[in-house]
């Protein structure tokens, strides 16, 4: 299966592109089919592609047989194929829950959802530099469409803000590519590790400026401190599913970052060796510190759930600063946890706000649930999972980002942050959870219906990720401590990636 | 000629970065365009510039860079693509909010603490 590592974006772009065209397009039930068929075809591929990446190793795959370092390639490593297999789970759990009406309140909902996935998973494989700005604008123009998807007054305006600070975000993306090609002359990744470290003194200093405004555009994705601002109000407007499937986008910013500031300005990189750690460092704690306080200061299960993201965002962050083989392997296993069980919740909240009225997912008094104890043991396996209690895997997660501080120094800041993190998630959430199930006025509402099966099925499939990831705890953190060795070792992830070139 | 481009995609882009910021969704529509005009422009001189250098071979005695004529034709197309949705958008955010500031609402002045009634109740 030579073509197998571009399938993951053919894929979705033949079903979006088949699902806007007839026989397809005017039936929402076929819509619903097709798009389920396709979504499950892309997990097979996902998997299978993940499989043959490990049995086999890296699959570099040059677009129209154009030779790196001149054509565009596409890189199926470790790291990527885990993020892949990741986005084609979650897109299909996700479209799980959206077949149940959701995607009726507007058009398009299946191919927009459809290129979004092509954009994340272009993303994730990519090996260009400029590639990648291609496919982020992919699943940005997707995402736009997606969030305003439904209308309504307050998503249109979180929808403003959203687009023109990602428009100025990809105006930045271009200034830092146009920089970078400028003093390096390449724009291939493993490429441009190579000659970050031959790069002349008088150059240094211009490529350290393109290199930290990539870094402003991958923080505005990752949701870093100063440019976390878009985010509670975007997911918490936005609709259920696609809130859900926006949880993997933070994630594309936080992979773009251990790509670029790991394989091309790492640690060999002469002048400009690890240039992001200084500012990685106080940004991605301050993120988890606002993070925190806004968990706190939450008043619905929604905005809670996204100042959840941004914390885990911190931790990824910090993981990046550290940057060690141990932190990133951290990182990835915690990665995995944490955007399965994110959009568990997003969806939990939507299911739970449908069935409560007018009080929605605020944290008030209000009528009960049609079924309180389905969505109470959900509930209580989500949070368990996010704050970071045994059981789960969210404990495995940070126990491993708290084994990854190398020094006392980094210990002192990283752990009472995290850990406080960590028991703000778990006032905020105990809190939520008492006044949601138990602080209700008696009387069960004939008007609430309850949650579809469908509808559960896709939560518990996600939530269900949390369990499996404990019981196959030493498996997959083997693969994740593989797939960072991969990112760390410049041999593998740069030299190995250019035919014909050699240190 | 290098001056006058950098000046160029200088003021481009400072024109750019102060409409963005103002409050009204037509001037930040203009300031995106203006800064995705000052892209273009900075990507093309990412290249170099040079006089009478062809980017086909056999064309000339000396080569200009190719790729970024590519590289400015994609960010061309997308820049393109982004400011058409951002038009509607601002459109679409003008209908159903009423208004045309970014923020939904427009921004009222403060009250004074202490307003002074000059006696009269």
């Amino acid at each position: 299966m030579q073509h197998l590592s571009i399938l993951p974006i053919l894929i979705p772009l033949i079903f979006g592109a088949a699902l806007l065209l007839p026989p397809l397009s005017k039936h929402i039930q076929r819509q619903r089919i097709a798009a389920v068929i396709g979504l499950f075809l892309l997990l097979v591929s996902a998997c299978f592609l993940l499989f043959q990446v490990q049995t086999q190793g890296v699959h570099l795959y040059a677009l129209g047989e154009w030779q790196p370092p001149f054509g565009i390639v596409l890189v199926a490593d470790p790291v990527s194929v885990l993020l892949v297999a990741l986005t084609s789970f979650l897109a299909f759990s996700v479209m799980l829950y959206a077949m149940n009406g959701q995607d009726k309140n507007g058009a398009y909902f299946h191919p927009l959802f459809m290129f979004q996935v092509m954009g994340i998973n272009g993303a994730f494989l990519t090996g260009d530099i400029f590639n990648l700005f291609v496919f982020f604008e992919v699943l940005l123009i997707a995402s736009y469409a997606l969030l305003i998807h439904g209308g309504g007054k307050q998503r249109t305006q979180a929808t403003v803000h959203y687009v023109i600070l990602n428009l100025v975000g990809s105006s930045l993306f271009l200034f830092g590519l146009g920089i970078i090609y400028g003093t390096l002359g390449t724009l291939n990744m493993a490429d441009l590790a190579v000659k970050v470290g031959q790069l002349q003194a008088e150059n240094a200093t211009l490529a350290k400026t393109g290199a930290l405004l990539l870094l402003v555009v991958f923080g505005l994705k990752a949701a870093m401190l100063p440019l976390h601002f878009w985010l509670p109000k975007t997911y918490s407007s936005a609709s259920a599913p696609v809130a859900a499937l926006f949880a993997i986008m933070t994630k594309v910013g936080i992979y773009s970052i251990f790509r670029v500031y790991t394989v091309i300005f790492g640690e060999h990189a002469g002048e400009l060796a690890n240039i992001a750690t200084p500012w990685l460092w106080p940004l991605s704690l301050l993120t988890i510190a606002i993070g925190a306080i806004g968990i706190l200061a939450s008043p619905n299960l929604k905005i809670l759930t996204a100042n959840l993201v941004i914390v885990s965002s911190g931790s990824l962050l910090a993981c990046a600063a550290i940057s060690s083989e141990v932190a990133t392997s951290a990182a990835l296993y915690y990665l995995v946890h944490s955007t399965l069980v994110s959009a568990g919740l997003f969806l939990l909240a939507d299911i739970m706000a449908r069935q409560r009225g007018k009080a929605e997912d605020r944290f008030v008094r209000s009528r009960p649930f049609v079924q309180p104890k389905t969505l109470g043991i959900l509930f209580a396996v989500g949070a368990l999972s996010i704050i970071g209690m045994p059981p789960f895997s969210g404990f495995i997660g940070k126990v491993m980002i708290l084994q990854a501080t190398q020094s006392f120094a980094a210990s002192l800041w990283l752990w009472p942050l995290i850990l406080l993190g960590s028991l703000a998630a778990l006032i905020t959430l105990s809190r939520a959870g008492t006044t949601l199930f138990w602080r209700h006025n008696g009387n069960l509402s004939t008007e609430s219906e309850a949650a579809k099966p469908l509808e559960l099925t896709a939560v518990v499939l996600l939530l269900l990720a949390s369990p499996i990831l404990v019981i196959f705890a030493g498996d997959v953190t083997a693969y994740t401590q593989n797939a960072a060795h991969y990112l760390h070792d410049f041999q593998l992830s740069a030299y190995n990636l250019l035919p014909g070139v050699t240190p | 000629m290098e001056g006058m481009y950098a000046f160029s995609v200088g003021l481009l882009t400072a024109c750019g970065v102060f409409l963005t910021l103002r409050g009204r969704s037509f001037s930040v529509v203009v300031g995106l365009t203006l800064l995705s005009y000052a892209v273009n422009l900075f990507l093309f001189a990412s290249g170099r510039l040079k006089l009478n250098a062809a980017a086909v071979l056999g064309e000339s005695e000396h080569y200009g860079d190719p790729l970024p004529q590519a590289l400015v034709l994609t960010a061309i197309v997308i820049g393109f693509a982004m400011t058409a949705f951002a038009v509607i958008l601002a459109m679409r955010a003008r209908a159903d909010l009423g208004n045309d500031h970014v923020d939904g609402q427009i921004p009222q002045p403060k009250k004074p603490l202490f307003q002074k009634t000059g006696g009269a109740k």
